[in-house]
């Protein structure tokens, strides 16, 4: 089984983080980078499989210099190979651009079976990548995992929303994406980042994958941010004076709020 | 936020070979290990008086209780991976306490690693590296602390055993200990009547008492009577009369470690008093724009880094085969001085806060005190640099 994993090297969110002033994308200069936690979580699922089975593990990501942290911390994990897709006119592409860019480089894998991501990044936030994936390489994508198994050719997964638990099953190759709830992603181990040195990365330009400037980056999105603003302090809020009947007022806040 | 974690200041001296990329990612590993599976239990360790076992196992699984120890005994990198570890097991939350806990094969298990037989190596240096047993070393008794040469604890030959009457404290995870690689006299008087001998614990004669210290509480410390144990003489580790060398081999090491441990604590003490000083209003403003608190802190900050970055530098010589006995006694001392230092000030800074039980620098005041008399005291230390600076004669 082939097995991608999606990664992204986000601002660590415990870090300030912000957007830049020029072209208002965001000022990855300004935060500590790390590798989003949604996005181990994919890569231990992609590691279960194959210490299940067989399997080959690749880390795909796109991004500047700077990913190959990311990269070499999901190979420390035990991933087989990676792919950075590392490209000046990449920048400032949004998320059906960054969807273009990925489903090439998917292609450039060989035969995927099953391509797996986090089902939201905590900075741009579109959670909408394993969707848009699915469409453009015919797949079907099976969103929000909280439980993967793939067997026999198919993906099956369990979805938690507010709802209730949907069934999802699909065949392969499908794209999947994981919800925080579906595992306790492993540390890499001393080992793990010895080894993860002599892994092999392949960079790729966008000419690498057949795309054109204008297709992507700022150009060839469709989404751009004219402007931004700080979110606002907190405001005072609503004080209740307690005379002995705090408790119900509280009460008829909240009910009022809808919140009971 | 995550628990234990503040900003790091000047965490990372960013020199190489300690900040290379590798380093860095086992920075990283050790942090989160830290944060996620030390941090919430530590005051519960700390209150039960020991570390449960589970958490040497997983430190095995993560590979780095085998830093520092020979592949050909199941190890893997190397010293200054190890030191990598000490540094920010402390810089993230942990503890001196808890360096001495969960790594006491530091001091434990290299002699065996280094002259035990294969059969010594099997047995105890690979279940250790991995996390299932937990070793501990016997020298000081009650009679006999750094001079080695005098302990009185017997082995006399008795066919294929050694039978073995004394007594050893202030033995560092005595009371769980599995094995105790421990300095017999199997000879005379004097350094070449030393061997050293792997002692298991459950071997009928054994009898631990633990003993309660002013810090390092999640570190159990026991006294060890040996009545009558009755040992295979296969257990000795390399020749009989090897014991004093072997000991004295292992020392540089563990003065370093313990001015690691040192220099980290301090740093860590700089960063919780940073982010106490910026948090804690008084008389309308935060403690950090007061100038009195500002050069304190400033004060505080150049000792930490002044002492870290002498003894990294003693570090590498040692690790690169230089004669460094007397910067080691430096090193030692000058980390343990500025240890000291911080440690107050930083109590002194979180005022009443300081002086609570659960709360951080506390724990670091407390265990900072053992740093200057474990592993060669203060005055030890300075007896091996004066004995080296021409006085005599």
């Amino acid at each position: 089984m082939n097995i991608v994993v999606l990664i992204k090297q986000v601002p660590d969110t415990w870090s300030e983080r912000k957007l830049s002033d020029g072209d208002k994308t965001l000022d990855r200069a300004s935060s500590d980078a790390v590798l989003d936690e949604i996005n181990e979580r994919a890569v231990e699922e992609a590691l279960k499989i194959k210490e299940a089975g067989d399997a080959e593990v690749t880390i795909l990501t796109a991004g500047p210099d700077r990913a190959t942290d990311a990269i070499r911390k999901a190979l420390s994990m035990g991933a087989d190979k990676a792919v950075h897709v590392n490209d000046e006119a990449i920048h400032g592409s949004d998320a059906i651009a960054t969807a273009k860019v990925l489903a090439k480089a998917i292609g450039t894998v060989g035969d995927v079976d099953l391509v797996l991501a986090g089902n939201e990044a905590t900075d741009g936030r579109s959670g909408a990548m394993a969707g848009m994936l699915g469409e453009l390489l015919g797949w079907p994508s099976l969103t929000h995992a909280n439980e993967l198994t793939v067997e026999n050719g198919t993906a099956k997964a369990k979805r938690e929303t507010d709802e209730g638990t949907s069934d999802l099953e699909a065949s392969l190759p499908a794209v999947v994406s994981v919800g925080e709830k579906i595992n306790e992603p492993r540390y890499p181990s001393f080992k793990g980042i010895m080894a993860a040195k002599k892994k092999p990365v392949t960079t790729l330009g966008i000419a690498d994958l057949g795309l054109d400037a204008s297709e992507v980056g700022l150009a060839g999105s469709l989404v751009q941010v004219d402007s931004f603003a700080p979110r606002p302090p907190k405001s005072g809020g609503q004080k209740v004076e307690d005379e002995g009947d705090g408790g119900a007022k509280i009460a008829e806040y909240l009910v009022g709020q809808k919140l009971i | 936020m995550r628990a234990g974690r503040v900003r790091r200041v000047t965490a990372t001296l960013q020199t190489r070979p300690w900040d290379t990329e590798e380093r860095r990612e086992l920075r990283a590993l050790v942090r989160r290990f830290t944060e996620r599976e030390v941090v919430p239990s530590l005051p519960e360790w700390e209150d039960a008086g020991a570390l449960p076992r589970e958490l040497h196992r997983r430190a095995g699984e993560l590979g780095l209780l085998a830093l520092g120890f020979p592949e050909a005994a199941g190890g893997e990198g190397g010293h200054l991976d190890s030191a990598t570890v000490t540094e920010e097991l402390i810089l993230a939350g942990g503890s001196s306490g808890l360096v001495a806990g969960l790594f006491t094969h530091g001091i434990a298990a290299p002699h065996i690693a280094l002259h035990g037989s294969p059969e010594l190596v099997d047995r105890f240096v690979r279940p250790t590296l991995r996390g299932e047993l937990i070793g501990s070393l016997g020298i000081t008794e009650p009679g006999t602390g750094s001079d080695v040469a005098a302990i009185t604890t017997r082995a006399v030959r008795d066919g294929d055993d050694y039978v073995v009457t004394g007594a050893k404290t202030f033995i560092t995870s005595g009371t769980r200990a599995d094995f105790v690689t421990t300095a017999v006299r199997t000879g005379g008087p004097g350094h070449r009547g030393v061997s050293l001998l792997v002692i298991e614990t459950d071997r009928p004669g054994v009898h631990r008492t633990a003993l309660r210290k002013m810090g390092w509480h999640c570190s159990d410390t026991a006294t060890i009577s040996l009545d009558e144990v009755r040992v295979p003489a296969s257990n000795l580790v390399g020749p009989e009369g090897s014991g004093f060398r072997q000991i004295m081999e292992r020392f540089g090491s563990e003065r370093l470690s313990l001015a690691v441990q040192a220099s980290a604590t301090a740093q860590r003490c700089v960063e919780l008093t940073i982010a106490w000083a910026r948090q804690r209003e008084t008389f309308g403003a935060p403690l950090a724009t007061r100038q009195v608190v500002r050069h304190r802190i400033a004060q505080m900050a150049r000792r930490a880094t002044v002492a870290r970055t002498y003894v990294r530098d003693v570090f590498l010589r040692w690790e690169a085969g230089g004669e460094v006995v007397t910067e080691l006694a430096m090193a030692k001392n000058q980390a343990v001085e500025a240890c000291d230092w911080v440690v107050d000030q930083a109590v002194q800074l979180h005022g009443g806060a300081g002086y609570l039980h659960g709360v951080e620098v506390e724990r670091h005041y407390r265990d900072a005190r053992i740093l200057g008399i474990g592993g060669g005291t203060n005055e030890i230390m300075d007896e091996v640099i004066a004995s080296r600076l021409g006085l005599d004669g």
